[in-house]
């Protein structure tokens, strides 16, 4: 049919006019809105029950930041977390981590019932038991081995060494009659040793970055997750508004770089160097504080020694950096009423070089800020657990006396309480059977979190028996042959007592918000059936009921304000009597030949990824920008005017093979200039191979390239990076 | 050639009345047609109208109770809101009928004595996404019923209620007014409005990324 010219208009015009009217009405406005909460309403989208709805006050315990958490429950369900208003440490802040924690309470990765391996090791094969089977499994393999007089070579790892938990756990080792209770370590250690050999007492150390007027870090990543995290960062916001100076020193370009007033790029590793010719001016110019530090044991020793090696013009080829700038510096930080200096790389999670750490602190004493509003308190550790000493038997008494196996306390590493970054090594080393016949895992996961992952699990699979008391299937889990289910932060009862250089720390009451999900048991009583099921002495060692009962009697008069308010302060800060020490500052040097491997790789922290225990939430994952993974592909970060060889030319998104003296992964190349030329920087928190679909798979686990550093001075792992080389990927 | 000029000039005139005519007419025709179908038609097809389950009368119970709104709708001690009333405050009065209504016997042989609540249609019912506290708006804001809920207290029926066929939400929310003007605060109740009070009263207005009320405080 033909259509006339007439109709084509009328036709033409019709529609005009309708969608003239259509826009004049309020139709396609009133349809647009409608049809979004339309789509809020799909019968897949999750949305909360209605129902009572009432709010829980808990503590965090998914990092050592200790914040205080007030969860929104409807019903039986906890639908929303929140930081606690008025709590000390994070005032009603909370960070990403902490806010998504809901996921890892609920989500797919959880331990359900006790489990049992049946396939190979690692092979993430189990069969469920119950808990009367597993523990008495577990009893029946401790017993065995204390019969043959081998109660020495169980060891536990803990994730920390305070709080009742760990130290039940502890306990537990002493009664059964071995030395070997392991902390994962953090540069708290580093900070206990620097402490216990410059003030010459046990502490932790408390800095008051409130009241500090000059902040200079040597490479803190202070709002990277550094501390307790939500307390950096609210410190930070105020000293940009208070208009304060923070000075960033860090090879790369950090978020803490990038905020800081001035970002200073020494090579990594020569921190310590710098901090020694930052003191070198200061005493040279008589800039320190002289009623602090005259008359300190060791002071003038230390002032020679400072002003014979460290002088700004011999430390700049170590440094690469100008005198002019350590000149500066020192004047500035001497200048402040208020000065601080801190350290600790990153996040801290890994200890650090201990001759950095004691350079660092004595800028604190030449500045005389210890103990001082904005400087560095000394506060003792805690002493609220005062259980009395177990009595042991003879068995318990032989095993406690055999020398650790990973040296700590020993004459070469007198002040170290424990060094889990050497067990691997050790019983790799070890001639015959290995030293480690079982081994207890809580609230860690080392086959994920230690430097050189696959010597890791080399080690691990030497053990016999290893025991895992995780919530959720971690690497480590997976490489257990029984896991005990601990209750997941949100369902249970534990104290958490928060250091993470607080200047007022605190001790914190996690309390459940809801109900154990599954067939769970809390640590602290899965530790208290096994001692009672050993039996003898190690059973009357614990004389609670349960945990509760325990934790109940620990806390004392304490129990019912923490159960109001959810902290209480713990020790207030000690006196400390200074000593300077004149030991040569050694750099760690990143393993492996410079010919070989012309880059340097160096882990970086961020706050968008979980790199211990707790792995990242699907949530936090989705932060994590594309420049850092991309899919399931990990791009590593080089400076485009990095030399690396005519064969390959850096392109953005490129793939390459990363390779180092320990391992090689694919990855791809991010081009930034916020990178010091020569470095690859490979976040840290990627690369799991267990829990769920949410996390493993994700791109690669820097702990595989890296290898363990040990400090010559406290003989923790001081690793800040490893040479390598990127070379094409052959197809 | 005048000829042709001239037959040509007939032709395009005769063409160029007819069709701009019927243009204009046609396009009259969708302008109204398509008005029509905005305001009229799409707002009765939009919702259904749905009776609630038994009438109720706020106007007569005012007067017999002592203390107003807050007889029936109040705080309970942990701060939530009794916001439709549960049977437990009818039963006291209600064990036996009373008075003369159908709706009344019905009330009370369907309800009260099975004991069955009664599955009441609310009208300012908020989206699952949106957090709402009685006690911060009316305890810690000190607002009262009205600004709201409208003169609700001083019917003597309870009006239809509309449901969005689409959103399954109730009228009241976007507002009768399908423009979506409104006049009185009571009239609607969407988001811009919750947050034109939040800002003129300055509620936590610390969103970093809109620089307006944070989402959190009702997006929880
Ligand atoms: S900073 Fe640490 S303790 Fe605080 S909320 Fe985040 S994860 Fe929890």
């Amino acid at each position: 049919m033909k259509v006339s010219r007439r109709t084509f208009l009328s036709i033409g015009s019709f529609i005009v006019g309708g969608a003239a009217g259509t826009a004049l009405s309020p139709l396609p406005w009133k349809l647009t809105d409608d049809l979004s909460i339309w789509t809020q309403n799909w019968p897949w989208t999750p949305k909360p029950e209605r129902g009572d709805v009432s709010y829980v006050n808990s503590v965090c315990t998914l990092c050592p930041g200790g914040c205080g958490l007030s969860v929104r429950k409807v019903n039986d369900r906890a639908v929303k977390i929140e930081g606690m208003k008025g709590h000390p440490v994070n005032d009603g802040g909370i960070c990403i981590l902490g806010l998504s924690g809901l996921q890892l309470l609920y989500g797919p990765t959880r331990v359900k019932t006790p489990l049992k391996r049946v396939g190979e090791r690692g092979q993430g094969k189990f069969k469920k038991i119950s808990w009367d089977e597993a523990l008495a499994e577990a009893a029946e393999k401790l017993g065995a081995l204390r019969a043959e007089g081998k109660s020495h070579t169980v060891a536990c790892i803990s994730g920390s060494a305070g709080g009742t938990v760990p130290q039940l756990l502890k306990r537990l080792l002493t009664a059964y009659g071995s030395p070997n209770f392991m902390s994962v370590p953090t540069m708290q250690d580093a900070y206990a040793v620097t402490l216990k050999q410059m003030h010459g007492i046990d502490a932790c150390p408390g800095f008051d970055v409130e009241n500090a007027d000059f902040v200079l870090s040597f490479g803190s990543g202070i709002i990277e997750g550094w501390g307790s995290p939500v307390r950096m960062f609210k410190a930070n916001s105020a000293w940009q508004d208070k208009k304060i100076k923070v000075v960033q020193i860090e090879s790369n370009k950090s978020n803490t770089a990038a905020k800081a007033a001035k970002w200073i790029p020494a090579r990594p590793g020569s921190e310590g160097v710098l901090a020694l010719g930052i003191a070198h001016v200061m005493l040279r110019d008589g800039l320190y504080k002289k009623e602090a530090c005259d008359g300190a044991a060791g002071f003038e020793d230390f002032k020679k020694w400072v002003a014979d090696n460290y002088a700004p013009e011999n430390i700049a080829a170590a440094t690469g950096i100008q005198k002019e700038t350590v000149e500066s510096l020192a004047k500035e930080f001497a200048a402040a009423a208020s000065p601080i200096a801190l350290c600790g790389r990153g996040q801290g999670r890994t200890p650090g070089s201990q001759y950095e750490f004691m350079a660092v602190h004595a800028l604190n004493m030449l500045a005389g800020n210890i103990n001082k509003a904005g400087g560095v308190q000394i506060i003792p550790e805690p002493k609220y657990i005062a259980w009395t000493e177990p009595e042991l038997d003879e068995i318990a008494q032989k095993g406690t006396a055999s020398p650790r196996i990973d040296g700590a306390g020993s004459e070469t590493y007198p002040h170290a309480k424990s060094l889990l970054n050497r067990l691997p090594q050790a019983i790799l080393t070890a001639e015959g059977a290995s030293p480690v016949q079982a081994l207890l895992i809580s609230e860690a996961n080392p086959c994920y979190t230690l430097s050189d992952t696959q010597a890791v699990k080399k080690a691990f699979a030497k053990i016999p028996f290893v025991v895992s008391f995780s919530s959720y299937m971690d690497e480590s889990a997976q490489n257990a042959d029984i896991i005990l289910p601990n209750h997941a932060c949100l369902e249970r009862l534990e104290d958490v007592p928060t250091f993470a250089g607080l200047s007022k720390p605190v001790i914190g009451l996690s309390k459940p918000v809801i109900k154990p999900q599954f067939d769970t048991k809390h640590t602290g009583d899965a530790v208290i059936a096994l001692a009672k099921a050993l039996g003898d002495k190690i059973a009357a060692a614990f004389p609670w009921e349960s945990y509760e009962a325990c934790l109940k009697e620990t806390l004392g008069d304490k129990w019912e304000i923490l159960n109001e308010k959810c902290f209480v302060a713990a020790e207030e800060n000690i006196e400390a009597p200074l000593q300077f020490f004149t030991q040569e500052c050694k750099t760690v040097s990143a393993e492996g030949d410079e010919k070989q491997y012309p880059f340097v790789l160096m882990p970086y922290d961020s706050i968008r990824l979980a790199n211990g225990f707790i792995g990242n939430t699907p949530f936090l994952t989705k932060t994590v920008p594309d420049t850092v993974l991309k899919k399931n592909e990990m791009l590593v970060a080089v400076n485009p005017k990095s030399a690396c060889g005519d064969s390959l030319s850096l392109k953005e998104g490129r793939s390459v093979m990363l390779t180092t003296p320990k391992g090689s992964a694919k990855v791809r190349v991010h081009l930034s200039e916020e990178i010091m030329p020569g470095v690859i920087a490979v976040p840290r928190g990627l690369g799991h191979t267990a829990y769920d679909k949410y996390l493993a798979g994700k791109g690669v686990n820097c702990n595989e390239l890296i290898g363990p550093a040990e400090d010559a001075g406290s003989g923790l792992d001081a690793v800040w990076g490893i040479r390598a080389k990127l070379s094409n990927v052959s197809i | 050639m005048s000829t042709s000029v001239d037959q040509k000039k007939e032709v395009s005139t005769e063409v160029g009345d007819g069709a701009g005519g019927f243009a204009i007419l046609f396009f009259l025709l969708g302008l109204v047609a398509s008005l029509i179908v905005g305001w009229v038609a799409f707002p009765k097809l939009l919702y259904s109208q749905k009776n609630q389950p038994i009438d109720f009368n706020h106007e007569l119970h005012i007067g017999l109770v002592d203390e107003g709104c807050e007889s029936c709708h109040f705080f309970r001690e942990d701060g939530t809101y009794s916001g439709v009333p549960k049977l437990e405050q009818c039963i006291g009065c209600h064990e036996e009928v009373q008075g003369q209504s159908k709706d009344e016997a019905v009330f009370v042989e369907q309800y009260v004595k099975p004991g069955r609540e009664v599955p009441w249609f609310i009208y300012a019912k908020q989206p699952e996404c949106v957090f709402f506290s009685h006690v911060a708006h009316v305890k810690a804001g000190g607002m009262d019923c009205v600004t709201c809920h409208g003169h609700i207290g001083e019917s003597s029926s309870l009006k239809v209620y509309e449901e969005n066929r689409i959103t399954g939400y109730s009228r009241d929310i976007w507002g009768k007014n399908i423009s979506g003007i409104k006049t009185n605060t009571y009239d609607r109740m969407k988001m811009d409005d919750c947050s034109e009070c939040h800002v003129k009263k300055g509620v936590n207005q610390s969103s970093v990324q809109t620089g307006k009320g944070a989402c959190f405080v009702c997006h929880k």
